[in-house]
């Protein structure tokens, strides 16, 4: 089919062009949001699309957005946070300083979650958090810690059912339709631009973190990034995944045991 | 029962791959009579997309799995689909099939207020099955479904609506009949048994 070419061309000439790696993520998402790119950007093909990004580096950066899939929530599946707090939590206790990852931190909700799941359980302040993704636009979001107001109320509603300690507006300051995060809860996240697909491993880690991520990856690329957080890990680290996210298919399915299987929590053997 | 026989050949243009089903309001139902019967030898896999909300955790596997003779699981990323499992789409993810005839997960936006959606669903197996798919919208309150029933028709495969009259809520298949004019137009009864006949296709 001359779309299916188009769209492997394109994924070429991004990688050839600004080295983004998207030659192993699943083919059925990254097409649909091509799609959307195109019709935003005005081309009536693929080869367009791909014509005018090669040679305008600025409608690369509004593709990359659909590329990228922003779509995230504070405390989602707030069965994961309480997990981490039960189960993990009394571990991470047992260290002197702790490391963790955030891999495809996007636009930085899951970073402030487990920011003040840390600080609630006073252990924020001897944390390292290496929040990664490869969108530059998101890091910059993520680093500024400013939401809409409007997810405001299932975010709230998420804390309190992960285990929240304290009222969630001790976190944040509102001003018109948006709100602020205190900032004292990214003093110690480093934001950094880092691919699953082609950068390697950066640091020791306690616990890697890494939602919905990896279903837009083909089992090779899942394959790699379960490498890098396998390598990462230090021994008897944690490994979170999303809900529907697990490591059966992949070939480190044996070097990690459940801890909690119904919210893909994982410990390195 | 073979005066209900329906002919089938003429309309199937290349052995069949795989059978999908979407459905939202009355679809419970619907499904279970329509999938009831499927021998244990069943060839096709069958992927079953119903509406649901966001958050709930997926009964309908197991009730399927209770009351049809064949396996049912929730469809899980990255997974190859096989001929005789019946496959339900998770809550609050766009389920997706992949030209390499795996499943994949995602969490774009909703379409039609859907996640899962059945229009994603239908357009990714299209692209992935060509004509060697057969697709079937019933039952529901919504339009999604039909421009990926569309799809699949323009790439080929075989499609299959539940008469309005028939459906608890008809909203569904008159989007469908509003856009394309499907192979077959069927009540669940009539349907159930075509299902049947596809499966005993020669391939």
């Amino acid at each position: 089919m001359p779309d299916e070419i188009e769209l492997r061309l394109l994924i070429e000439a991004i990688y050839l062009r600004y080295s983004y790696d998207f030659r192993d993520y699943s083919k059925a998402s990254l097409k649909r949001r091509v799609r959307q790119a195109q019709a935003q950007l005005d081309c009536p093909t693929i080869s367009a699309l791909q014509a005018r990004i090669l040679h305008e580096p600025q409608a690369f950066m509004q593709l990359l957005q659909y590329l990228t899939i922003p779509v995230s929530e504070m405390f989602r599946d707030p069965e994961y946070f309480l997990a981490l707090r039960e189960q993990v939590v009394p571990l991470l206790h047992t260290y002197p300083s702790l490391k963790v990852w955030v891999a495809g931190c996007s636009t930085g909700e899951e970073v402030y979650s487990l920011a003040i799941l840390l600080h609630e359980e006073d252990l924020l302040e001897r944390t390292m958090i290496y929040a990664t993704d490869i969108n530059p636009h998101s890091l910059e979001k993520a680093e500024q810690g400013i939401f809409a107001l409007d997810n405001l109320r299932t975010y709230t509603q998420n804390y309190q059912l992960s285990g929240g300690k304290r009222a969630f507006s001790d976190y944040y300051s509102a001003a018109y339709d948006r709100v602020l995060f205190d900032k004292s809860l990214r003093a110690n996240v480093t934001f950094a631009d880092h691919s699953l697909a082609t950068d390697s491993v950066f640091a020791e880690t306690h616990l890697v973190s890494c939602r919905n991520v990896l279903i837009y990856f083909n089992r090779d690329l899942q394959d790699r990034a379960l490498g890098l957080f396998h390598d990462s890990l230090c021994h008897r680290g944690f490994l979170g995944l999303g809900s529907k996210e697990s490591l059966d298919f992949s070939t480190y399915a044996r070097q990690f045991e459940a801890v909690s299987r119904p919210e893909r929590i994982f410990r390195k053997r | 029962m073979s005066s209900q026989r329906i002919n089938l050949r003429g309309q199937v243009r290349a052995p069949l791959q795989a059978l999908l089903i979407g459905a939202s309001a009355g679809g419970v139902e619907a499904l279970l009579s329509l999938l009831e019967d499927l021998p244990p030898d069943y060839r096709l896999p069958v992927v079953c997309l119903l509406h649901q909300p966001e958050r709930s955790d997926s009964l309908l596997a197991d009730l399927l799995q209770r009351r049809l003779k064949l396996p049912a699981k929730e469809a899980e990323d990255k997974e190859y689909l096989r001929g005789g499992v019946v496959y339900v789409a998770p809550a609050g993810y766009h389920l997706s099939i992949e030209t390499d005839r795996s499943f994949s997960l995602s969490r774009e936006e909703p379409r039609h207020f859907s996640r899962p959606s059945i229009d994603i669903l239908f357009e990714s197996a299209a692209d992935a099955y060509g004509e060697q798919l057969a697709a079937a919208l019933l039952t529901g309150a919504n339009e999604d479904g039909a421009a990926g029933l569309l799809a699949i028709k323009q790439a080929g495969g075989l499609t299959l609506v539940q008469e309005p009259a028939d459906a608890l809520v008809p909203t569904m298949p008159n989007a469908a009949l509003a856009l394309l004019k499907p192979d077959f137009l069927l009540s669940i009864n009539a349907m159930r048994l075509l299902l049947a006949e596809l499966d005993a296709l020669p391939c």
